[in-house]
């Protein structure tokens, strides 16, 4: 027996010094990577964390630690952090055109400013490729070969002989396309870019045709000493403000800007624009009414039909309570999506079958479909509240029903004196829970109606159904209109503030905090 | 023998009777089968319309009024939208986050249950006060934290299944822990004792001897994780962006969106198949359910 632990606990070190092992060798490959990408921050994280796991883990004792490391570290990284992280977006103007370094943004501009020089020499020109990447091999009008990709400026190459069109015949390593295969690419050869020198201001070999390159040149002129752009056609220039973005006196501005620190734009910009301050104004009161009709409408429901089927001489009340909770049972999002197809006006089963081909707009009037959806919800929800309802019910004691009927309570009495207060003791809890989950219900508004009808007086795409959460998931990663992350995560933590102030509120009256000893 | 007015007297008793069962019980009868068909229509109208190869939204208003298998062979046959792809990962991901959950559920739970600790009050706040902030609200700083993590390790950043399930085991500890710490306090402390002095390790007794003794609250977190994770969308449609890494959430949402109409008869089918672990496990843990909900509540 004593061998027989001692034999296991053998195999258990080994297993844990395996996994240690593992988590170093990754950890170690983390912080080349980290170094190499120069990210000191995380490289210093990474290193804490893997030594902090090995001392919990090789040392005797810290019982605690070893049992809460695991889901420490991730809930740290994925619930912690990306709290932290958000109030840090929030205060800057990530989103799209704006997701770099100012480097970046530069060379970007450049880039895209490129024009090509009206009296430019002819290069015949050679479309080579390799591993999918395209390389481009010029006859230059002094004669020299030279050759280059996206990534690498030109370079002379020595030994190529040229074909009968003067055009370069090929270089070792590469394969030389032929038409076809220049056609068959024809949006990268014409994106193929590539630079005199390192620095792109001295211009760029592009073709329009996979025969002959051109010479191109930058219209906008990188001053770096004076930070500004110059536009040689017009003359106009672009300083950088302090905002991530080249701008003009006149107010133009360059694409693509950069990332920067705005302090409180975004929220003041919540809160002033009537762009975004009227429909989020209307949006968090329907956010509220939601939840809470949400919560009373589920509760009534699951409550009527907790009391009307717990009762002791109903017979088969197990089968209509199994049946009566499948709603809960098929997932959310599915039965979102099914709903919206019955509530279709033109060909849903609603308007079809029940209201005899009538063409009731279910959602796309906007009552109308703030209406179906808190119907629709009231269809998702009852049954949680029907089952917790009917075990509250089944929770009071014989004694005290028997009691109030001796004592001449009807069962309305019974009812309003005894199985109300006891349903809203255990229940309070999950009310304040369901009203939590409901103002966050995602999947349910997204599915069903997408947020819509639009409303009409903004350009962005906020809707009468939409809740703070798929608002902010529109801002953020909806099609059309730029993604703004910086705006979507100060409607975060407006939604952050809101859910942590009522939960504080019903969590003193709940008294949850005095159960933890 | 009975007399005229004896048999017409227990007549009239048997109806008032029968008009009191109905009174108390009967009329509950009635009252159920309204429930069951508002409960149980939506149900009925999908999988009619999942054996109904009219395939469209008009004309799949008559329920039950075909029945062939068109619409699920368009299904598993369809290469636009890889459902079968579709499944295999979600019941993937959500079968690892939920083996996951509990396991880091329970190492908690364990911990704060018989430990005692410095931090450890803070801890169990944190805790609580953590899982009043839902991870999806912080969607954006997940998807930017993956988008970062994808240049370290690619194979768990964006657009990996991996790095979802890491994401959504961030977020397990939060919800469940509580009830399982409060499952945890309800078994006696005299069993790890006895344990103990019969010589077995910490770890030992943590996994033959106790986790035993919590498998009802063990079902129901894992049940309960299984469920969110197959419904999550936000984040997994974020995170998985090619199609043959999305889960049915994120897959057939886009598949009905682009054309609601014309492939209706084909959504209802997936619907159906994707429904059917959900449904079938709910049905199988079903006791563990109703105790388990109502635990929470007291926390």
């Amino acid at each position: 027996m004593v061998a027989g632990v001692r034999g296991a606990s053998v195999w258990a070190w080994l297993i844990k010094l395996a996994l240690l092992a593992c988590l170093n060798a990754l950890g170690l490959q983390a912080l080349f990577i980290l170094a190499g990408l120069e990210n000191w921050i995380a490289f210093g994280l990474v290193a804490v964390t893997v030594l902090a796991l090995d001392f919990i883990y090789l040392k005797p004792g810290l019982l605690p630690a070893k049992y809460l490391a695991p889901g420490l570290i991730l809930l740290a990284v994925f619930q912690i952090f990306v709290i932290v992280y958000t109030t840090y977006i929030s205060f800057t103007n990530y989103g799209d055109q704006r997701n770099g370094t100012k480097d970046d943004a530069v060379a970007q501009i450049i880039r895209t400013s490129l024009e090509r020089v009206p009296d430019s020499p002819q290069y015949a020109l050679t479309i080579v490729e390799r591993d999918d990447e395209l390389g481009m091999l010029v006859a230059s009008p002094d004669g020299a070969i030279r050759f280059g990709t996206n990534d690498d400026p030109l370079t002379s190459v020595e030994g190529v002989g040229l074909d009968a069109l003067g055009r370069p015949e090929g270089i070792e390593g590469w394969k030389t396309l032929d038409l076809a295969q220049v056609i068959e690419r024809q949006s990268d050869v014409f994106d193929l870019t590539v630079q005199a020198t390192d620095d792109v201001s001295n211009g760029a070999l592009k073709t329009s045709d996979g025969q002959t390159a051109f010479v191109y040149t930058p219209v906008l002129e990188w001053d770096e000493k004076a930070d500004t752009f110059t536009d040689t056609e017009t003359g106009l220039r672009y300083t950088d403000g302090g905002r991530g973005l080249f701008r003009a006196e006149s107010g133009e501005t360059l694409t693509p800007g950069w990332r920067v620190v705005v302090g409180f734009e975004n929220y003041t910009k919540a809160l002033t624009d009537p762009e975004i301050r009227d429909p989020l104004i209307r949006v968090t009161v329907w956010t509220f009414v939601f939840a809470t009709l949400s919560v009373l409408m589920c509760f009534g429901a699951g409550l009527a039909m907790a009391l009307v089927f717990n009762h002791p001489r109903l017979r088969g009340k197990k089968l209509y309570r199994s049946l009566l909770i499948l709603p809960y049972a098929f997932p959310a999002f599915l039965s979102a999506l099914v709903w919206a197809g019955l509530l279709n006006p033109e060909f849903g089963f609603i308007n079809q079958v029940i209201f005899g081909g009538a063409d009731i707009p279910w959602l796309s009037d906007p009552y109308l479909a703030r209406f179906s959806v808190l119907m629709v919800n009231m269809w998702l929800g009852y049954p949680y509240m029907f089952l917790v309802c009917t075990g509250a019910l089944q929770a009071i004691p014989e004694d005290s029903l028997e009691a109030a009927s001796m004592d001449g309570a009807g069962g309305w009495r019974t009812l309003v004196s005894i199985k109300l207060p006891a349903i809203l003791v255990a229940t309070g809890p999950l009310l304040i829970a369901t009203f939590a989950f409901n103002f966050n219900n995602f999947n349910l508004i997204f599915m069903l109606t997408r947020g819509w009808p639009r409303f009409t007086d903004t350009t962005y795409d906020v809707g009468a159904t939409d809740l703070l959460i798929t608002m902010v998931y529109k801002i953020a990663f909806g099609s059309g209109g730029g993604r703004d992350y910086g705006l979507a995560s100060a409607l975060s933590i407006v939604i952050f503030v809101i859910v942590a102030v009522v939960s504080i509120v019903s969590f003193r009256r709940t008294r949850a905090l005095e159960e933890l000893n | 023998m009975s007399t005229p007015e004896a048999s017409s007297h227990a007549r009239g008793l048997a109806r008032a009777r029968q008009r009191r069962w109905f009174r108390q019980v009967g009329w509950r009868h009635v009252a159920a089968i309204f429930a069951l068909a508002y409960a149980l229509f939506p149900l009925l109208y999908v999988v009619s319309v999942s054996f109904d190869s009219t395939g469209t939204l008009t004309g799949s208003n008559r329920l039950f009024s075909s029945f062939d298998l068109d619409n699920y062979r368009d299904l598993v046959g369809n290469t636009d939208a890889p459902f079968v792809k579709w499944m295999v990962n979600t019941l993937l991901i959500a079968t690892i986050t939920s083996v996951g959950t509990v396991f880091l559920g329970a190492l908690a739970a364990y911990a704060f249950s018989r430990m005692r600790f410095t931090g450890r009050r803070l801890g169990l706040l944190t805790l609580l006060l953590v899982q009043m902030f839902p991870q999806l609200v912080a969607v954006v700083a997940v998807f930017l934290l993956m988008l970062g993590i994808s240049e370290v390790f690619p194979s768990i950043g964006l657009g990996t299944r991996s790095g979802l399930i890491l994401v959504y085991l961030g977020g397990a500890l939060g919800v469940n822990t509580f009830l399982m710490y409060g499952f945890f306090n309800t078994i006696p402390v005299s069993i790890d004792e006895a344990a103990r002095i019969d010589g077995a390790s910490h770890a030992r007794t943590f996994f033959t001897i106790i986790l035993p003794l919590v498998i009802p609250v063990l079902a129901v977190v894992a049940l309960l994780s299984f469920i969110v994770a197959t419904n999550e969308f936000v984040l997994a449609s974020v995170m998985l962006t090619d199609p043959d890494s999305q889960t049915v959430a994120v897959g057939l949402y886009s598949y009905v969106a682009q054309a609601q109409s014309k492939n209706w008869g084909v959504f209802a089918a997936g619907a159906v198949l994707a429904a059917l672990p959900v449904v079938i496990l709910f049905i199988a843990l079903q006791r563990f359910i109703v105790s388990g909900l109502t635990a929470g509540s007291v926390k």
